[in-house]
């Protein structure tokens, strides 16, 4: 182990899981919002947008996230739209993410009993103060889990993001792998930030879960 | 007049490009290079499912230490993106260990010690669903703990995991995309060579090979999901 190339390089790593996180979160963000969207029309049946919305979840859930990455990124331009790699790689994140917070969501609108609509609509309540006071705050806390897996996939995801020329975690590992031949050491810091990143998100995750399941079952 | 102008252009440039999948035998190539794909995902999904099976008996023994190793190691597998085990798998083992591997030998050992990982825990779950009485009824009719295993639970674990371990497949699948970066000649690579080859004569061809590829893995992907659901569906009722 070389600890000097190590103190050297790691602002470069740092520099990297920025950017990383920097777009993951506007990923989530977005698909965050798409996926509420898709939820939502799903949720409530709504004729034609039904269909659409089914056709992309199948898409997006049935290919990786490379393919459409190098789709965006060599086959746009030739029909004339050109993206930029950050571009790209909000939009393939984005598109892939919008349909598993899709699937979270609507599980989760799916998981409040017919009871609770019913009584909420006794007491005189207005469709849309059910789902706002009703549906939302009891499907919210279901979705968490399901929502802090779905973060850690889509920043797992990121990694791929060096094969469209985004100086990403992985992409500054091969980079000083090809330059200095340091494989270890550049390896070593790799994982060491993939940890960082993901460590806390996955403890988030099991403490939410726990949580869950004691407030619905009492144990 | 201007925009009805690009979109013409824009017809012309993906009819030129779909000409490239009727040139030779590319069309072809394209799907032996999605079945090196299938075929890595399949190989190591047969030896996650064996691997996983021990793997997720282990994870339920009552050992704090067998369960702290197990818990470490699974945690590992599910933080690390898979694209970093391979890194480490194709580079990182030649330096360190001087183990030399070849892209599908790496690429399959990622792609088993990941799996393992996952179908473990899938195998952990279905086996605590199984509820204690089922042991006692079976010990009650005097039958040994080998036969209580064999007989009573493992086919009780058997059903629920089916359509899982086929979303894994799928799951599997879409991540052997990845290959291509460990020097795999698999439907990427070949795509790009393609791509390559008409750079000059037909320099949209990326259109069409991207398209190709992206329709590949999404009809072999869907038709595994259909039928995963297909058999949770009927298993429901």
């Amino acid at each position: 182990m070389d600890f000097s190339f190590i103190k050297q390089v790691t602002p470069m790593y740092k520099e990297a899981a920025f950017l990383t996180l920097h777009l993951a979160l506007i990923g989530i963000l977005l698909s965050l919002l798409l996926g509420l969207a898709c939820a939502l029309v799903k949720y409530y049946r709504i004729p034609v947008l039904k269909r659409i919305v089914g056709a992309y979840i199948e898409l997006s859930r049935n290919t990786p996230l490379l393919i459409q990455l190098f789709f965006l990124y060599f086959a746009f331009p030739r029909m004339g739209i050109k993206l930029s790699s950050v571009q790209c790689a909000i939009i393939g994140l984005t598109f892939l993410g919008g349909s598993y917070m899709e699937e979270t969501f609507r599980s989760a609108l799916e998981s409040v009993s017919k009871v609770q609509i019913e009584s909420a609509q006794c007491i005189g309540l207005t469709p849309r103060q059910v789902t706002q006071y009703v549906i939302l705050p009891q499907a919210f806390s279901v979705s968490i889990p399901g929502f802090c897996a779905n973060v850690m996939f889509m920043i797992k995801e990121t990694s791929v993001f060096s094969a469209v020329a985004l100086a990403d975690l992985m992409y500054v590992a091969k980079d000083l792998i090809g330059l200095y031949y340091k494989t270890e050491e550049s390896l070593l810091l790799l994982c060491i930030a993939y940890f960082i990143l993901l460590l806390p998100i996955s403890l988030i995750a099991g403490f939410a879960e726990r949580r869950l399941r004691y407030a619905q079952f009492g144990r | 007049m201007l925009s009805s102008d690009a979109s013409v252009n824009m017809l012309d440039a993906i009819r030129e490009a779909f000409g490239v999948l009727t040139m030779g035998t590319n069309t072809l190539r394209l799907l032996g290079g999605l079945w090196v794909t299938v075929w890595i995902a399949l190989v190591s999904v047969a030896f996650s499912i064996v691997l996983g099976f021990l793997f997720g008996m282990l994870m339920t023994v009552k050992n704090r230490v067998v369960k702290t190793v197990c818990r470490i190691y699974l945690e590992f597998m599910r933080i690390m993106p898979q694209m970093v085990l391979l890194f480490l798998a194709y580079y990182g083992l030649t330096r360190m260990f001087s183990i030399s591997l070849s892209g599908e030998a790496a690429s399959i050992l990622v792609f088993t010690l990941w799996g393992t990982a996952e179908m473990g825990d899938l195998v952990r779950g279905a086996l605590e669903s199984v509820p204690n009485h089922q042991y006692e009824s079976g010990r009650a009719i005097g039958l040994t703990e080998r036969q209580i295993f064999f007989y009573i639970i493992i086919p009780q674990t058997l059903r629920p995991l089916l359509p899982l371990s086929m979303n894994l497949i799928t799951r599997m699948i879409k991540t052997t995309s990845l290959v291509v970066f460990v020097g795999v000649i698999e439907v990427v690579k070949i795509g790009q060579q393609i791509i390559e080859a008409n750079r000059l004569t037909v320099p949209t061809a990326s259109i069409a090979v991207y398209f190709v590829i992206f329709m590949m893995y999404f009809f072999v992907c869907w038709i595994l999901s259909l039928a995963a659901r297909a058999v949770e569906r009927s298993q429901k009722r």
